[in-house]
């Protein structure tokens, strides 16, 4: 069993358990023995809900046995960042700041998840407050990356990519607000599906940047993804920024054929003249361009000129988004208070409850963010970067006339090695491909295409789409994801070192 | 050297409504701390704001109310501060573009003083919706909060610096209190925190063209505190200017044990509320058919009912603006007018009787155990003289009492008046025989004596007699 | 306002205080010279000619997302008193002495 769960995907899980060849209970047994034995060295997990898997693996089985069963997903284990909200369970973010913090409600996701009968089997590692690109702005500990474990997996979904990577999950949640699910899935060598804004609730995702968040699956098959789509997704009366036309039954596109016949891709040329884009990535996304033409679809050169102002405007927004958003991690409610013996008591509660807990990533956006926002400063910065925003949803706006997908590398590089990235403007830059889908609100996914030939680490390419236009973003996912080279790879994790 | 008073109040109403303004914990008053919280209210991680529509129907109606423009588009922001009664260390606020601007209050009558304001309108700048923030409470070497009251939907009015005087506050108050009354959007209740007041205030000569140093006061809990400490706070700065001294730009609080402002602060701290666009709620389109039909829906305003009630009912000004100063009043009195012939007694009669019964029992219009229609028929027994305005009397407040209809008491008691000629001739005759030396007075010309004698044959008609009746006819005797 | 010190961008003191973080006196040496080349990038923007464009605050706008009123049941009180680093008499959330308002 231990061998081939490494490599079973959310939806083969489904089969084999409708079929009777295994039970829900054997399924979380098998994860949480993985997890035993291969998590101390990835660092994946932050915690594992052992008992609660496991005596829910058992209600599912008896459902099951009853036929009573809730959705064809009844008694799957999925793992979920920590920044998504379970009830009675802790929800950290990766900060010491909300330690000892217990949510009392499920988010949304959570709650149709478990609705169709899935089970929480843990929460996996991330960035503090899911700000950064390597989870090793983590405060409890950094992330392996299960190809190369002096790498990091990126991030800041980086314990939700390697969960799944290694064979320690079925299927995971991320969230993306600057490429934070398809940045770590492509140095993971795994799909990372960021949904178009609004198409999935954000109510009980730990906001970092309330108008880029967005929560979407990690999986090991660009089918996962889909179905994983079509589970959470759906508008919610408790996130007025859901909205109700986001695509639904996304994963219909597999009964139909991938047929790619007269599709039209587009392929921007600003991001693959980009200087910092390393050679080999270029070579493998121009293979993939090669593999979709092969099957009928139409490549072309496609212009996105505003693009090389996305990280800017990203820098602005996000953090001033974020300096309010994290303003209620105070200790007065919940999470870790320092007590403040000085005179002036209160306020020095807040700044050492505040400046002791949150790691420097975190204090370095708030400190931006809250400057962009300050008396003085808001039409310089925040105004002209939210109207830099709408010049680049114009931008795709106008490239998605001329063509119904955009294919691009996901990340500049593969992943590269834990400590090698210090300087933030460096690090910030690495997500330039990424970050124009949530600051225009658009739907993107990474898919596996192949691995760097010096390190071999794997490659990712990202499909974008029009709003809502999941269906036909997977469609032609699924359809590469056939021809990929990196199908159906997976590391050794037994015997990876970097 | 003249003086004149330039005052601004900036007013926060909570709006009345079943839930919170982002969440669905119960919006009520009085509970055990702690109690109607949930995570939205808490400001816990991972939850967004829905926002209440009913909040933001009865702030547009309140601007509607107050003559204001109601934007076409409109949205929230966020107001960024470090305290501990604002779970989100921000509150979802407007800023640049409220509900409502440019309104008017019309302020007129008799004012708090005795005195009368003329009729003048004052400037309601903007009104805007927000979240109320928890309640702190100082326990010594600590505070405790209760965020019962965090989220319940919050209304600011501010002024345009319009008002003149203590009376003209307080005028502008009232009538503001009185029109959320009417369209049901507060419940004002400045004891329960419901209606809460900032006034500002300066001072400059009459001939100087320019404005006087703003003083701010605080801690005003009534009406009567906010007059009580504008009257204080005016003379203060007038008796400064005398002296040449500088007033200083402060904020005060209002002692009402000892009826003076002491100084609180004298600098505003600096503020940096880092106001941006709220991004977990989307923005409010208020279409002409949402503002038809939240119009539609209004109550005539107190104003314009009283301006109707003394030219529909030939009442005094004074008398509407007591029988308009509560809509349920003034419904009950229109009720019991629009179908009498003798509104202005219907008026009295509610004015004098019917609220000092109300009074001495501290029962409120709606807790009265009679309907409007039993005034308006005891008032036309009167009419109709079946009973005497002092039989009257008693039959108002067996009614009050026992919830009967004023026919039926007078019936079942007798007291229809006395009319007939020769039964009120008999007691006449008695009287009259039985006190001659009252007799001899009245007509060696004490006119007095006379008020005795109809006091005498009313009393032997056991009240029923018509005194006017009477007192023709004794007149007429004595006269012979 | 305590901001712009000649030609650098930022005062990353007076903004920590406005955020409510105690640094170290290395973090803000740190941060200084960090955030000065950030502003120094994201100042590119002021090459983009941005007159006449309406600011994108919401990715896929929407108008009146709203909800009816209606109230239902509150969180349960312990689990507040639970969660909170400090409390008193089991019903409130306990914070140092709130000075002045």
């Amino acid at each position: 069993m231990d061998k081939n769960i490494a490599t079973l995907s959310f939806a083969h899980a489904a089969e084999l358990l409708r079929e009777g060849q295994i039970s829900s209970r054997e399924l979380v047994q098998a994860l949480l023995s993985r997890v035993d034995v291969h998590d101390e060295a990835l660092g994946a997990y932050l915690s594992v809900a052992r008992e609660s898997a496991l005596s829910e693996a058992e209600e599912a089985d008896a459902r099951r046995q009853k036929g009573e069963q809730l959705s064809p997903w009844d008694g799957l284990p999925i793992s979920v960042k920590d920044n998504i909200a379970v009830a009675g369970q802790a929800n950290t973010c990766g900060s010491k700041i909300l330690e000892g913090y217990t949510s009392p409600y499920d988010a949304t996701v959570v709650r149709r998840l478990k609705d169709a009968g899935c089970i929480v089997l843990g929460r996996t590692n991330m960035d503090e407050f899911a700000m950064g690109s390597s989870t090793e702005h983590s405060a409890y500990k950094p992330v392996a990356n299960p190809w190369a474990r002096s790498c990091v997996p990126g991030g800041s979904s980086g314990g939700s990519a390697a969960s799944v990577a290694a064979g320690e999950a079925l299927a995971a949640l991320g969230s993306d607000t600057g490429g934070s699910i398809r940045q770590p899935a492509a140095f993971c060598g795994v799909v990372g599906l960021k949904p178009t804004y609004g198409a999935v609730s954000r109510y009980g995702l730990v906001a970092f940047a309330s108008s880029l968040d967005q929560i979407g699956p990690l999986t090991k098959t660009v089918r996962d993804s889909a179905v994983l789509y079509d589970l959470i997704s759906g508008p919610d009366p408790n996130d007025a920024t859901s909205v109700p036309d986001a695509a639904t039954g996304v994963s219909g596109v597999f009964d139909s054929g991938l047929s790619l016949e007269g599709k039209k891709i587009g392929m921007p040329k600003e991001f693959f003249d980009y200087e910092g884009l390393s050679a080999e990535v270029r070579e493998k996304v121009q293979n993939a361009a090669e593999a979709l033409e092969q099957r009928g679809a139409n490549v072309k050169e496609v212009s996105l000129p505003y693009n090389e102002f996305a990280i800017a405007a990203y820098y602005i927004i996000a953090p001033a988004e974020a300096s309010s958003n994290l303003a209620r991690f105070d200790g007065i409610r919940y999470g870790r208070r320092e007590v403040a013996e000085a005179a002036g008591r209160l306020l020095e509660t807040y700044r050492l409850s505040r400046g002791k807990n949150f790691g420097e990533e975190v204090k370095r956006r708030i400190i931006l963010g809250t400057y962009v926002l300050s008396s003085g400063y808001y039409d310089a910065y925040y105004l002209r970067a939210q109207k830099a925003r709408t010049k680049l949803r114009e931008d795709f706006a106008r490239v998605f006339e001329e063509c119904d997908v955009l294919l691009t590398p996901t990340t500049p590089s593969g992943a590269f090695r834990m400590k090698q990235v210090t300087e933030p403007l460096q690090m910030y830059r690495s997500d330039i491909f990424t970050i124009s889908a949530n600051l225009a609100g658009i739907p993107g996914i990474s898919v596996p295409c192949g691995f760097t030939e010096t390190e071999g680490l794997p490659v990712g390419a990202q499909f974008l789409a029009p709003h809502f236009a999941e269906k036909e973003m997977l469609r032609v996912a699924a359809a590469y994801e056939q021809a990929s080279p990196a199908a159906g790879c997976y590391p050794d994790v037994t015997e990876t070192d970097g | 050297m003249e003086y004149e008073a330039v005052i601004g109040l900036e007013v926060h109403l909570q709006v009345r409504t079943a839930s919170k303004i982002f969440c669905s914990c119960a919006n009520r008053f009085g509970e055990e701390p702690n109690t109607l919280v949930c995570p939205v209210c808490l400001g816990y991680p991972g939850v967004l704001p829905a926002v209440n529509k009913q909040a933001i129907t009865k702030t547009i109606a309140a601007g509607m109310m107050c003559n204001c423009e109601i934007a076409g588009y409109s949205k929230f922001d966020r107001k960024n501060y470090f305290y501990p009664d604002m779970p989100k260390n921000y509150q979802i606020s407007q800023y640049d573009l409220p509900l409502c601007q440019n309104g008017s209050v019309r302020i007129e009558g008799v004012g708090f003083s005795g005195d009368e304001i003329p009729r003048r309108h004052i400037g309601v700048r903007r009104i805007h919706l927000e979240e109320d923030v928890a309640k702190s409470i100082h326990v010594g070497s600590y505070s405790v909060i209760d965020f019962n009251r965090a989220g319940v939907p919050l209304m600011e009015i501010v002024s345009e610096p319009d008002m003149t005087s203590p009376d003209e506050a307080h005028a502008y108050l009232t009538e503001l209190k009185q029109m959320m009354h009417y369209a049901d959007i507060s419940d004002c209740d400045m004891e329960k925190g419901q209606m809460r007041c900032d006034v500002n205030v300066s001072v400059r000569a009459v001939d100087n063209p320019g404005f006087g140093t703003k003083v701010e006061i605080k801690n005003l809990n009534s009406f009567r505190a906010v007059h009580r400490a504008l009257s204080y706070e005016i003379e203060r700065q007038k008796e400064l200017l005398e002296e040449s001294a500088a007033v200083e730009q402060e904020t005060r609080r209002w002692n009402d044990e000892e009826g003076v402002t002491t100084l609180m602060r004298t600098k505003e701290e600096a503020h940096d509320y880092r106001y941006f666009p709220e991004p977990d709620l989307m923005p409010l389109q208020i279409s002409a058919d949402m503002r038809e039909e939240i119009r539609r829906n209004l109550p005539e305003s107190p104003a314009s009912r009283r301006e109707r009630f003394v030219q529909e009912y030939a009442i005094t000004a004074y008398d509407a603006q007591v029988l308009t100063g509560e809509k349920a009043l003034a419904d009950f009195f229109e009720e019991a007018a629009a179908a009498s012939s003798a509104p202005k007694r219907v008026a009295n009669v509610i004015m004098t009787e019917f609220l000092g019964w109300l009074g001495d029992q501290g029962k409120t219009v709606r807790e009265s155990p009679v309907g409007p229609e039993a005034i308006r028929e005891l008032v036309s027994l009167v009419e109709n003289e079946t009973i005497s305005m002092k039989i009257a009397k008693d039959v108002f407040s067996e009614m009050m009492e026992t919830g009967k209809a004023p026919g039926d008491i007078v019936e079942e008691k007798g007291l229809q008046q006395v009319t007939d000629q020769s039964v009120i001739e008999s007691y006449l005759q008695q009287v009259v025989q039985e006190n001659p030396s009252v007799v001899d007075d009245y007509k060696s010309g004490k006119e007095k004596a006379l008020k005795y004698l109809v006091g005498q044959v009313m009393k032997l008609s056991q009240g029923k007699a018509n005194p006017q009746q009477v007192n023709d006819r004794l007149r007429d005797m004595l006269s012979q | 306002m305590g901001q712009g010190n000649g030609t650098s961008h930022i005062d990353v003191r007076y903004v920590a205080d406005l955020a409510r973080l105690e640094l170290t006196d290395e973090e803000v040496e740190k941060f200084q010279g960090e955030l000065e080349s950030v502003l120094t990038y994201v100042d590119t923007l002021s090459r983009l000619d941005l007159s006449d464009i309406e600011p994108t605050a919401h990715a896929n706008p929407q108008a009146n997302v709203w909800r009816e009123d209606g109230a239902s049941e509150s969180m349960c009180r312990d689990d507040v008193i639970r969660n909170a680093p400090d409390s008193a008499e089991g019903k409130y959330i306990r914070v140092p002495p709130i000075i002045e308002e």
